[in-house]
Protein backbone atom coordinates (compact mmCIF):
# COMPACT_ATOMS: atom_id res chain seq x y z
CA UNK A 1 0.00 0.00 0.00
CA UNK A 2 2.67 2.63 0.50
CA UNK A 3 4.39 1.68 -2.87
CA UNK A 4 0.87 2.63 -4.18
CA UNK A 5 1.13 5.81 -2.12
CA UNK A 6 4.24 7.11 -3.30
CA UNK A 7 3.90 6.52 -6.87
CA UNK A 8 0.48 8.59 -7.22
CA UNK A 9 0.46 11.85 -6.45
CA UNK A 10 -1.66 12.69 -2.79
CA UNK A 11 -4.37 15.14 -4.39
CA UNK A 12 -5.08 11.88 -7.24
CA UNK A 13 -5.03 9.77 -4.19
CA UNK A 14 -8.02 11.57 -3.14
CA UNK A 15 -9.56 12.60 -6.45
CA UNK A 16 -9.53 9.75 -8.50
CA UNK A 17 -12.24 7.78 -6.96
CA UNK A 18 -14.48 10.46 -6.86
CA UNK A 19 -14.34 9.79 -10.57
CA UNK A 20 -16.78 6.76 -9.85
CA UNK A 21 -20.23 6.86 -8.94
CA UNK A 22 -20.04 3.80 -6.59
CA UNK A 23 -17.48 5.53 -4.62
CA UNK A 24 -18.98 8.87 -4.17
CA UNK A 25 -22.16 7.06 -3.18
CA UNK A 26 -20.27 4.93 -0.58
CA UNK A 27 -17.73 8.04 0.74
CA UNK A 28 -21.11 9.91 1.56
CA UNK A 29 -22.85 6.80 3.14
CA UNK A 30 -20.28 5.93 5.01
CA UNK A 31 -19.30 9.44 6.06
CA UNK A 32 -23.47 10.07 7.06
CA UNK A 33 -23.51 6.60 8.53
CA UNK A 34 -20.13 7.76 10.61
CA UNK A 35 -21.64 10.56 12.19
CA UNK A 36 -24.93 9.17 12.76
CA UNK A 37 -22.89 6.07 14.91
CA UNK A 38 -20.76 8.23 16.02
CA UNK A 39 -23.20 10.74 17.52
CA UNK A 40 -24.96 7.74 19.18
CA UNK A 41 -21.55 6.15 20.49
CA UNK A 42 -21.19 9.14 23.27
CA UNK A 43 -24.80 8.04 24.40
CA UNK A 44 -24.12 4.37 24.97
CA UNK A 45 -20.37 4.52 26.30
CA UNK A 46 -21.89 6.91 28.91
CA UNK A 47 -24.95 4.62 29.89
CA UNK A 48 -22.74 1.55 29.68
CA UNK A 49 -24.91 0.23 26.78
CA UNK A 50 -21.64 -1.63 24.91
CA UNK A 51 -23.12 -4.45 25.60
CA UNK A 52 -26.46 -3.74 24.80
CA UNK A 53 -25.01 -2.33 21.46
CA UNK A 54 -23.15 -5.93 20.58
CA UNK A 55 -27.00 -7.23 20.96
CA UNK A 56 -29.07 -5.14 18.73
CA UNK A 57 -26.55 -5.15 16.17
CA UNK A 58 -26.53 -9.01 16.20
CA UNK A 59 -29.93 -9.33 16.68
CA UNK A 60 -31.02 -7.58 13.78
CA UNK A 61 -29.51 -10.51 11.29
CA UNK A 62 -32.85 -12.74 10.99
CA UNK A 63 -34.71 -9.52 10.41
CA UNK A 64 -32.34 -8.58 7.85
CA UNK A 65 -33.06 -11.99 5.91
CA UNK A 66 -36.55 -12.10 6.38
CA UNK A 67 -36.89 -8.59 4.80
CA UNK A 68 -34.78 -9.50 1.73
CA UNK A 69 -36.84 -12.30 1.66
CA UNK A 70 -40.04 -10.95 1.82
CA UNK A 71 -39.27 -7.95 -0.53
CA UNK A 72 -39.25 -5.55 2.43
CA UNK A 73 -36.98 -2.59 2.68
CA UNK A 74 -34.29 -4.42 4.78
CA UNK A 75 -34.39 -1.62 7.85
CA UNK A 76 -38.02 -2.28 8.91
CA UNK A 77 -36.78 -6.13 9.47
CA UNK A 78 -34.22 -4.86 11.68
CA UNK A 79 -35.56 -2.35 12.65
CA UNK A 80 -38.40 -4.92 14.22
CA UNK A 81 -35.91 -7.80 15.51
CA UNK A 82 -33.59 -4.90 16.86
CA UNK A 83 -36.59 -3.77 19.29
CA UNK A 84 -37.96 -7.60 19.55
CA UNK A 85 -34.50 -8.53 20.87
CA UNK A 86 -34.50 -5.55 23.41
CA UNK A 87 -38.28 -5.92 24.57
CA UNK A 88 -37.04 -10.23 25.36
CA UNK A 89 -33.77 -8.98 26.98
CA UNK A 90 -36.15 -7.07 29.46
CA UNK A 91 -39.22 -9.49 29.63
CA UNK A 92 -36.46 -12.27 30.61
CA UNK A 93 -34.61 -10.58 32.97
CA UNK A 94 -37.93 -9.43 34.60
CA UNK A 95 -39.06 -12.63 34.96
CA UNK A 96 -35.88 -14.96 35.62
CA UNK A 97 -33.29 -14.27 38.31
CA UNK A 98 -30.54 -14.33 35.51
CA UNK A 99 -28.22 -11.62 35.38
CA UNK A 100 -28.60 -9.01 32.95
CA UNK A 101 -25.38 -9.84 30.51
CA UNK A 102 -26.58 -13.64 30.64
CA UNK A 103 -29.70 -12.87 29.00
CA UNK A 104 -27.90 -10.19 26.75
CA UNK A 105 -25.59 -12.58 25.33
CA UNK A 106 -28.20 -15.37 25.64
CA UNK A 107 -30.86 -13.60 23.19
CA UNK A 108 -28.41 -11.93 21.03
CA UNK A 109 -26.72 -15.24 19.82
CA UNK A 110 -30.06 -17.00 19.42
CA UNK A 111 -31.13 -13.99 17.07
CA UNK A 112 -28.02 -14.30 15.47
CA UNK A 113 -27.77 -18.29 15.27
CA UNK A 114 -31.48 -17.74 13.48
CA UNK A 115 -30.01 -15.08 10.98
CA UNK A 116 -27.12 -18.21 10.09
CA UNK A 117 -29.96 -20.56 9.59
CA UNK A 118 -32.24 -18.50 8.16
CA UNK A 119 -29.87 -17.34 5.42
CA UNK A 120 -28.96 -20.90 4.63
CA UNK A 121 -31.91 -22.22 4.35
CA UNK A 122 -34.78 -19.58 2.39
CA UNK A 123 -33.34 -19.67 -1.41
CA UNK A 124 -32.60 -16.17 -2.30
CA UNK A 125 -29.92 -14.08 -3.37
CA UNK A 126 -28.79 -12.73 -0.42
CA UNK A 127 -25.16 -12.73 0.20
CA UNK A 128 -24.18 -13.85 4.11
CA UNK A 129 -20.68 -12.02 3.48
CA UNK A 130 -22.80 -8.61 2.70
CA UNK A 131 -24.76 -8.85 5.78
CA UNK A 132 -21.92 -10.61 7.94
CA UNK A 133 -19.30 -7.31 6.69
CA UNK A 134 -21.13 -4.63 4.78
CA UNK A 135 -20.38 -3.38 1.78
CA UNK A 136 -20.66 0.49 1.16
CA UNK A 137 -18.93 -0.13 -2.23
CA UNK A 138 -21.80 -2.07 -3.90
CA UNK A 139 -24.85 -0.30 -2.06
CA UNK A 140 -27.78 0.39 -4.13
CA UNK A 141 -29.74 2.94 -4.87
CA UNK A 142 -32.65 2.10 -2.74
CA UNK A 143 -30.42 0.99 0.46
CA UNK A 144 -28.79 4.68 -0.16
CA UNK A 145 -32.29 6.28 -0.10
CA UNK A 146 -33.29 3.87 3.05
CA UNK A 147 -29.86 5.03 4.96
CA UNK A 148 -30.35 8.51 4.55
CA UNK A 149 -33.93 8.76 5.95
CA UNK A 150 -33.25 6.65 9.13
CA UNK A 151 -29.77 8.44 9.60
CA UNK A 152 -31.85 11.87 9.44
CA UNK A 153 -34.33 10.24 11.80
CA UNK A 154 -31.82 9.27 14.21
CA UNK A 155 -29.82 12.74 13.74
CA UNK A 156 -32.64 15.08 14.53
CA UNK A 157 -34.06 12.82 17.35
CA UNK A 158 -30.89 12.55 19.22
CA UNK A 159 -30.95 16.62 18.77
CA UNK A 160 -34.03 17.32 19.58
CA UNK A 161 -33.58 15.25 22.86
CA UNK A 162 -30.06 15.81 23.76
CA UNK A 163 -30.31 17.01 26.82
CA UNK A 164 -32.88 14.86 28.22
CA UNK A 165 -31.04 11.90 27.09
CA UNK A 166 -27.46 13.21 28.60
CA UNK A 167 -29.54 13.53 31.64
CA UNK A 168 -30.92 10.22 31.60
CA UNK A 169 -27.73 9.07 31.24
CA UNK A 170 -25.91 11.48 34.33
CA UNK A 171 -28.72 11.06 36.64
CA UNK A 172 -31.70 9.06 36.19
CA UNK A 173 -33.41 10.04 39.21
CA UNK A 174 -32.93 13.83 39.21
CA UNK A 175 -34.91 13.40 35.33
CA UNK A 176 -37.39 11.07 36.71
CA UNK A 177 -37.75 13.65 40.24
CA UNK A 178 -37.97 16.57 37.97
CA UNK A 179 -41.06 14.44 35.95
CA UNK A 180 -39.39 13.82 33.22
CA UNK A 181 -40.75 9.88 31.86
CA UNK A 182 -37.58 8.30 31.85
CA UNK A 183 -39.02 5.02 30.59
CA UNK A 184 -39.60 6.84 27.41
CA UNK A 185 -36.07 7.77 27.28
CA UNK A 186 -34.79 4.44 27.88
CA UNK A 187 -37.02 2.87 24.76
CA UNK A 188 -36.33 5.54 22.50
CA UNK A 189 -32.35 5.43 23.55
CA UNK A 190 -33.00 1.72 22.24
CA UNK A 191 -34.64 2.72 19.01
CA UNK A 192 -31.94 4.86 18.30
CA UNK A 193 -29.48 2.07 18.98
CA UNK A 194 -31.76 -0.26 16.86
CA UNK A 195 -31.97 2.40 13.92
CA UNK A 196 -28.30 3.19 14.10
CA UNK A 197 -27.35 -0.45 14.32
CA UNK A 198 -29.36 -0.84 10.93
CA UNK A 199 -27.74 2.12 8.97
CA UNK A 200 -24.31 0.96 10.96
CA UNK A 201 -24.51 -2.56 8.80
CA UNK A 202 -24.36 -0.76 5.35
CA UNK A 203 -20.85 0.31 5.44
CA UNK A 204 -19.31 -2.28 8.28
CA UNK A 205 -21.26 -5.22 8.36
CA UNK A 206 -23.61 -6.81 11.56
CA UNK A 207 -20.31 -8.20 13.11
CA UNK A 208 -18.40 -4.81 13.19
CA UNK A 209 -21.02 -2.16 13.83
CA UNK A 210 -20.57 -2.16 17.25
CA UNK A 211 -17.67 -0.75 17.09
CA UNK A 212 -19.46 1.94 15.24
CA UNK A 213 -21.61 2.59 18.24
CA UNK A 214 -18.69 2.67 20.89
CA UNK A 215 -15.99 3.37 19.42
CA UNK A 216 -15.94 7.36 18.53
CA UNK A 217 -17.99 7.86 22.02
CA UNK A 218 -14.87 6.13 23.87
CA UNK A 219 -12.28 8.02 21.77
CA UNK A 220 -13.73 11.64 22.57
CA UNK A 221 -14.70 11.02 26.42
CA UNK A 222 -10.41 10.74 26.19
CA UNK A 223 -10.44 13.85 24.70
CA UNK A 224 -12.66 16.10 26.99
CA UNK A 225 -14.58 16.59 29.82
CA UNK A 226 -17.91 18.35 28.31
CA UNK A 227 -20.18 16.39 26.53
CA UNK A 228 -21.21 18.84 23.61
CA UNK A 229 -17.75 18.85 23.11
CA UNK A 230 -17.76 15.06 23.21
CA UNK A 231 -20.74 14.46 20.76
CA UNK A 232 -18.69 16.89 18.26
CA UNK A 233 -15.45 15.00 18.77
CA UNK A 234 -16.71 11.82 18.20
CA UNK A 235 -19.09 12.48 14.96
CA UNK A 236 -16.05 14.37 13.27
CA UNK A 237 -13.88 10.96 14.34
CA UNK A 238 -16.01 8.20 13.47
CA UNK A 239 -16.25 10.14 9.75
CA UNK A 240 -13.58 10.63 9.75
CA UNK A 241 -12.49 7.17 9.90
CA UNK A 242 -15.14 6.04 7.95
CA UNK A 243 -13.93 8.12 4.85
CA UNK A 244 -10.43 7.59 5.55
CA UNK A 245 -11.42 3.78 5.44
CA UNK A 246 -13.29 3.68 2.28
CA UNK A 247 -10.45 5.41 0.04
CA UNK A 248 -7.72 2.63 1.66
CA UNK A 249 -10.23 0.07 0.89
CA UNK A 250 -10.32 1.52 -2.51
CA UNK A 251 -6.68 1.70 -3.11
CA UNK A 252 -5.28 -1.39 -1.77
CA UNK A 253 -8.14 -3.57 -1.88
CA UNK A 254 -8.77 -4.77 1.73
CA UNK A 255 -12.85 -4.99 3.13
CA UNK A 256 -14.14 -1.87 3.37
CA UNK A 257 -15.82 -2.67 7.33
CA UNK A 258 -12.59 -3.85 8.45
CA UNK A 259 -10.61 -0.95 7.22
CA UNK A 260 -13.20 1.39 8.72
CA UNK A 261 -13.30 0.13 12.10
CA UNK A 262 -9.23 -0.24 11.79
CA UNK A 263 -8.92 3.32 11.21
CA UNK A 264 -11.21 4.04 14.09
CA UNK A 265 -9.25 1.94 16.49
CA UNK A 266 -5.91 3.33 15.83
CA UNK A 267 -7.46 6.91 16.47
CA UNK A 268 -8.65 5.69 19.61
CA UNK A 269 -5.43 4.29 20.29
CA UNK A 270 -3.67 7.50 19.95
CA UNK A 271 -6.10 9.00 22.07
CA UNK A 272 -5.62 6.55 24.50
CA UNK A 273 -1.74 7.07 24.26
CA UNK A 274 -1.69 11.22 23.67
CA UNK A 275 -4.94 12.64 25.23
CA UNK A 276 -3.75 15.50 26.76
CA UNK A 277 -5.81 15.08 30.32
CA UNK A 278 -6.77 11.24 30.25
CA UNK A 279 -3.87 9.40 27.93
CA UNK A 280 -1.52 7.33 29.56
CA UNK A 281 1.30 9.81 28.58
CA UNK A 282 -0.35 12.92 30.17
CA UNK A 283 1.67 12.85 32.98
CA UNK A 284 4.92 12.77 30.95
CA UNK A 285 4.91 16.60 30.02
CA UNK A 286 3.32 17.89 33.11
CA UNK A 287 6.70 16.08 34.89
CA UNK A 288 8.93 17.62 32.29
CA UNK A 289 7.99 21.47 32.54
CA UNK A 290 7.82 20.97 36.06
CA UNK B 1 -53.34 9.39 63.60
CA UNK B 2 -50.28 12.44 64.36
CA UNK B 3 -50.47 13.78 67.72
CA UNK B 4 -48.68 17.64 66.21
CA UNK B 5 -50.95 18.56 63.67
CA UNK B 6 -54.77 19.43 63.66
CA UNK B 7 -56.71 18.06 61.19
CA UNK B 8 -57.82 21.68 59.77
CA UNK B 9 -53.90 22.28 59.07
CA UNK B 10 -53.89 19.61 56.82
CA UNK B 11 -54.57 21.71 53.54
CA UNK B 12 -51.07 23.21 54.49
CA UNK B 13 -49.24 20.12 54.14
CA UNK B 14 -46.22 19.97 52.40
CA UNK B 15 -45.58 15.97 52.61
CA UNK B 16 -48.78 14.05 53.14
CA UNK B 17 -48.22 10.17 53.38
CA UNK B 18 -51.21 8.16 54.96
CA UNK B 19 -50.68 4.45 55.90
CA UNK B 20 -48.46 3.36 52.63
CA UNK B 21 -47.23 -0.01 52.27
CA UNK B 22 -45.19 -1.03 49.81
CA UNK B 23 -43.35 -4.23 49.08
CA UNK B 24 -41.41 -5.63 46.25
CA UNK B 25 -42.41 -8.83 44.65
CA UNK B 26 -44.14 -9.88 47.82
CA UNK B 27 -41.36 -8.92 50.29
CA UNK B 28 -42.89 -6.24 52.77
CA UNK B 29 -40.64 -3.27 52.86
CA UNK B 30 -43.00 -0.72 54.65
CA UNK B 31 -46.18 -0.96 56.65
CA UNK B 32 -48.30 1.64 57.35
CA UNK B 33 -46.25 4.21 57.28
CA UNK B 34 -47.72 8.13 58.09
CA UNK B 35 -46.09 11.03 58.06
CA UNK B 36 -47.42 14.49 57.96
CA UNK B 37 -44.95 17.51 57.39
CA UNK B 38 -45.88 21.18 57.03
CA UNK B 39 -43.76 24.12 55.26
CA UNK B 40 -40.82 25.19 57.18
CA UNK B 41 -39.76 22.42 58.24
CA UNK B 42 -36.72 20.02 58.92
CA UNK B 43 -37.54 15.89 59.32
CA UNK B 44 -34.89 13.57 59.95
CA UNK B 45 -35.73 10.36 58.85
CA UNK B 46 -34.01 7.61 61.00
CA UNK B 47 -33.58 4.02 60.85
CA UNK B 48 -31.10 1.02 60.37
CA UNK B 49 -30.13 0.10 57.02
CA UNK B 50 -32.77 -2.08 55.28
CA UNK B 51 -35.27 -0.37 57.64
CA UNK B 52 -36.99 0.99 54.96
CA UNK B 53 -35.48 4.66 54.92
CA UNK B 54 -34.78 4.42 50.99
CA UNK B 55 -38.45 2.78 49.94
CA UNK B 56 -40.23 5.59 52.08
CA UNK B 57 -37.56 7.80 49.94
CA UNK B 58 -38.69 6.33 46.67
CA UNK B 59 -42.22 6.12 47.55
CA UNK B 60 -42.62 10.26 48.30
CA UNK B 61 -40.74 10.77 44.69
CA UNK B 62 -42.74 8.07 42.96
CA UNK B 63 -40.46 5.89 42.23
CA UNK B 64 -41.91 2.65 43.49
CA UNK B 65 -45.50 2.68 43.98
CA UNK B 66 -47.55 2.04 47.04
CA UNK B 67 -49.31 -1.28 47.20
CA UNK B 68 -51.87 0.98 49.79
CA UNK B 69 -51.75 4.10 51.22
CA UNK B 70 -51.74 7.78 49.53
CA UNK B 71 -49.17 10.61 49.28
CA UNK B 72 -49.65 14.05 48.42
CA UNK B 73 -46.79 16.47 48.23
CA UNK B 74 -48.19 19.96 48.55
CA UNK B 75 -51.84 18.70 48.15
CA UNK B 76 -50.80 16.98 44.65
CA UNK B 77 -50.40 13.37 43.50
CA UNK B 78 -46.12 12.76 43.10
CA UNK B 79 -46.64 12.49 39.38
CA UNK B 80 -48.13 15.84 39.22
CA UNK B 81 -45.88 17.23 42.07
CA UNK B 82 -42.73 15.94 40.39
CA UNK B 83 -44.28 18.05 37.18
CA UNK B 84 -45.19 21.12 39.20
CA UNK B 85 -40.69 21.22 40.49
CA UNK B 86 -42.09 20.53 43.86
CA UNK B 87 -39.60 17.91 45.01
CA UNK B 88 -35.63 18.19 44.58
CA UNK B 89 -34.29 15.03 45.50
CA UNK B 90 -30.45 15.55 46.20
CA UNK B 91 -28.47 11.94 46.35
CA UNK B 92 -25.73 10.04 47.95
CA UNK B 93 -22.30 10.64 46.48
CA UNK B 94 -22.05 7.00 45.29
CA UNK B 95 -25.06 6.90 43.35
CA UNK B 96 -23.52 9.24 40.42
CA UNK B 97 -21.09 8.55 37.79
CA UNK B 98 -18.16 11.47 38.11
CA UNK B 99 -16.59 10.64 35.48
CA UNK B 100 -19.40 11.74 33.42
CA UNK B 101 -18.30 15.09 30.97
CA UNK B 102 -20.07 17.60 32.31
CA UNK B 103 -19.24 20.93 34.10
CA UNK B 104 -20.50 21.96 37.65
CA UNK B 105 -22.37 24.72 36.29
CA UNK B 106 -23.83 21.74 33.91
CA UNK B 107 -25.26 19.88 36.68
CA UNK B 108 -26.25 22.76 38.36
CA UNK B 109 -29.16 23.55 35.32
CA UNK B 110 -30.22 20.20 35.65
CA UNK B 111 -32.42 21.48 37.93
CA UNK B 112 -33.79 24.30 35.60
CA UNK B 113 -34.80 21.58 32.98
CA UNK B 114 -38.35 21.05 34.54
CA UNK B 115 -39.30 24.62 34.40
CA UNK B 116 -37.16 25.08 30.98
CA UNK B 117 -39.67 23.99 27.42
CA UNK B 118 -38.81 20.92 25.51
CA UNK B 119 -35.24 21.94 24.00
CA UNK B 120 -34.20 22.60 26.97
CA UNK B 121 -32.49 25.64 25.85
CA UNK B 122 -31.49 27.97 29.07
CA UNK B 123 -33.26 31.48 29.56
CA UNK B 124 -31.39 34.47 31.65
CA UNK B 125 -33.76 33.33 34.18
CA UNK B 126 -32.53 30.00 34.38
CA UNK B 127 -28.72 31.23 34.51
CA UNK B 128 -29.45 33.69 37.12
CA UNK B 129 -31.18 31.26 39.30
CA UNK B 130 -28.38 28.77 38.80
CA UNK B 131 -25.85 31.62 39.50
CA UNK B 132 -27.83 32.19 42.58
CA UNK B 133 -27.55 28.98 43.59
CA UNK B 134 -24.23 28.46 43.10
CA UNK B 135 -23.56 31.41 45.32
CA UNK B 136 -25.26 30.10 47.92
CA UNK B 137 -22.96 26.79 47.97
CA UNK B 138 -19.92 28.58 47.53
CA UNK B 139 -18.66 27.17 44.50
CA UNK B 140 -19.15 30.00 41.96
CA UNK B 141 -15.52 29.61 41.46
CA UNK B 142 -15.65 26.36 40.30
CA UNK B 143 -18.59 26.35 38.09
CA UNK B 144 -16.15 25.77 35.04
CA UNK B 145 -14.48 22.52 36.31
CA UNK B 146 -15.71 19.01 35.32
CA UNK B 147 -18.10 17.98 38.45
CA UNK B 148 -15.13 14.80 38.58
CA UNK B 149 -12.59 17.20 39.88
CA UNK B 150 -14.32 18.01 42.92
CA UNK B 151 -13.51 16.95 46.09
CA UNK B 152 -16.68 14.85 48.45
CA UNK B 153 -18.10 18.23 49.92
CA UNK B 154 -18.11 19.61 46.82
CA UNK B 155 -19.55 17.42 44.94
CA UNK B 156 -22.40 17.40 47.34
CA UNK B 157 -22.81 20.92 47.07
CA UNK B 158 -23.33 21.14 44.06
CA UNK B 159 -25.88 18.88 43.99
CA UNK B 160 -27.42 21.02 46.75
CA UNK B 161 -26.99 23.95 44.44
CA UNK B 162 -28.74 21.91 42.24
CA UNK B 163 -31.76 21.30 44.37
CA UNK B 164 -32.02 25.00 44.65
CA UNK B 165 -31.79 26.05 40.81
CA UNK B 166 -34.88 23.89 41.08
CA UNK B 167 -36.65 26.02 43.47
CA UNK B 168 -38.33 23.13 44.90
CA UNK B 169 -40.35 23.64 48.22
CA UNK B 170 -39.85 20.08 49.37
CA UNK B 171 -36.27 18.84 49.42
CA UNK B 172 -35.20 15.16 50.08
CA UNK B 173 -31.94 14.52 51.00
CA UNK B 174 -30.26 11.28 51.26
CA UNK B 175 -27.76 10.21 54.00
CA UNK B 176 -26.20 14.46 53.06
CA UNK B 177 -23.70 14.61 55.92
CA UNK B 178 -22.03 11.41 54.60
CA UNK B 179 -18.44 12.17 53.62
CA UNK B 180 -17.87 15.76 53.64
CA UNK B 181 -15.93 17.72 55.21
CA UNK B 182 -16.41 19.73 58.08
CA UNK B 183 -16.72 23.70 56.21
CA UNK B 184 -19.21 21.71 53.98
CA UNK B 185 -21.06 20.34 57.43
CA UNK B 186 -20.95 24.10 58.40
CA UNK B 187 -22.38 25.37 55.25
CA UNK B 188 -25.22 22.70 54.58
CA UNK B 189 -26.59 23.21 58.20
CA UNK B 190 -26.58 27.11 57.79
CA UNK B 191 -28.27 26.44 54.41
CA UNK B 192 -30.88 24.23 55.70
CA UNK B 193 -31.68 26.96 58.48
CA UNK B 194 -31.95 29.13 55.84
CA UNK B 195 -34.06 26.76 53.93
CA UNK B 196 -36.35 26.21 57.01
CA UNK B 197 -37.09 30.04 57.07
CA UNK B 198 -38.30 30.55 53.68
CA UNK B 199 -41.05 27.64 53.88
CA UNK B 200 -38.87 24.85 52.68
CA UNK B 201 -39.96 21.57 54.07
CA UNK B 202 -37.09 18.82 54.11
CA UNK B 203 -36.50 15.33 54.78
CA UNK B 204 -33.54 14.20 56.07
CA UNK B 205 -32.40 10.60 55.33
CA UNK B 206 -29.68 9.75 58.14
CA UNK B 207 -28.30 7.40 60.64
CA UNK B 208 -26.22 10.16 61.95
CA UNK B 209 -28.22 10.85 65.80
CA UNK B 210 -25.98 14.04 66.54
CA UNK B 211 -26.77 15.92 63.36
CA UNK B 212 -30.75 14.90 64.01
CA UNK B 213 -30.60 16.74 67.37
CA UNK B 214 -28.93 19.40 66.16
CA UNK B 215 -31.39 20.76 63.76
CA UNK B 216 -33.80 18.47 62.90
CA UNK B 217 -37.46 20.26 64.13
CA UNK B 218 -38.99 16.52 63.69
CA UNK B 219 -38.00 12.93 63.44
CA UNK B 220 -39.39 9.85 62.16
CA UNK B 221 -38.00 6.77 63.45
CA UNK B 222 -38.59 4.15 61.02
CA UNK B 223 -38.28 -0.03 61.38
CA UNK B 224 -40.48 -1.18 58.90
CA UNK B 225 -42.63 0.99 59.80
CA UNK B 226 -43.35 4.09 61.82
CA UNK B 227 -42.20 3.33 65.27
CA UNK B 228 -42.43 6.76 66.26
CA UNK B 229 -43.32 10.66 65.31
CA UNK B 230 -43.07 14.25 66.36
CA UNK B 231 -40.68 16.72 67.63
CA UNK B 232 -37.12 15.93 68.01
CA UNK B 233 -37.10 16.36 71.79
CA UNK B 234 -40.08 14.13 72.33
CA UNK B 235 -39.31 11.42 70.58
CA UNK B 236 -35.96 10.53 71.07
CA UNK B 237 -35.56 8.74 73.80
CA UNK B 238 -33.73 6.00 74.54
CA UNK B 239 -36.47 3.61 74.63
CA UNK B 240 -37.44 4.94 71.15
CA UNK B 241 -34.28 4.46 69.87
CA UNK B 242 -34.05 0.89 70.89
CA UNK B 243 -37.05 -0.20 69.41
CA UNK B 244 -35.27 1.55 66.20
CA UNK B 245 -32.45 -0.22 66.55
CA UNK B 246 -33.23 -3.47 67.31
CA UNK B 247 -32.56 -3.49 71.19
CA UNK B 248 -29.12 -1.92 70.57
CA UNK B 249 -28.60 1.69 72.23
CA UNK B 250 -26.86 3.40 69.04
CA UNK B 251 -23.68 4.08 69.40
CA UNK B 252 -23.19 7.61 67.74
CA UNK B 253 -19.70 6.87 66.88
CA UNK B 254 -19.27 3.58 65.18
CA UNK B 255 -23.12 4.00 63.60
CA UNK B 256 -25.97 1.99 63.64
CA UNK B 257 -25.12 -0.49 61.31
CA UNK B 258 -22.99 -2.05 64.16
CA UNK B 259 -26.26 -3.14 65.66
CA UNK B 260 -27.54 -4.89 62.75
CA UNK B 261 -25.01 -8.07 62.78
CA UNK B 262 -26.48 -8.37 66.61
CA UNK B 263 -30.26 -8.45 65.61
CA UNK B 264 -29.96 -11.17 63.23
CA UNK B 265 -28.09 -13.29 66.23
Amino acid sequence: MSELLISIAPLNWLLDPLTHEFMRRALMVSALVGGVCGLLSCYMTLKGWALMGDAVSHAVMPGVVVAYALGLPFSLGAFVFGVGSVALIGFIKQKSRIKEDTVIGLVFTGFFALGIVLVSKIKSNIDLMQILFGSPLGISQSDVKQTLIISFIVIFILLLFRKDLMLYCFDAKHARSIGINTGILHYLLLTLLSLSAVVGLQTVGIILVVAMLITPGATAYLLTDRFDRMTILAVISSSFSSILGVYISYWSDIETGGSIVLVQTLIFLIAFLFAPKYGIFKNQTLINNG
Amino acid sequence: MNPIFKSHEKDFMRIEADQVCVDYNGTVALYDASLNLKAGSICGLVGMNGAGKSTFFKALMGFVRPSTGKIRLNGLRVNQAQKDQTVAYVPQNEGIDYAFPVSVWDVVMMGRYGAMNIFRIPRESDRRAVFHALERVDLLDLRNRPIGSLSGGQRKRAFLARAIAQRASVLLLDEPFAGVDVPTEKLMAELFLQFRQEGHTILISTHDLNHVRDFCDFVVLINKTVLAYGETSEVFTSENLNKTFGGMPPNPLSGPESSKNFVNE
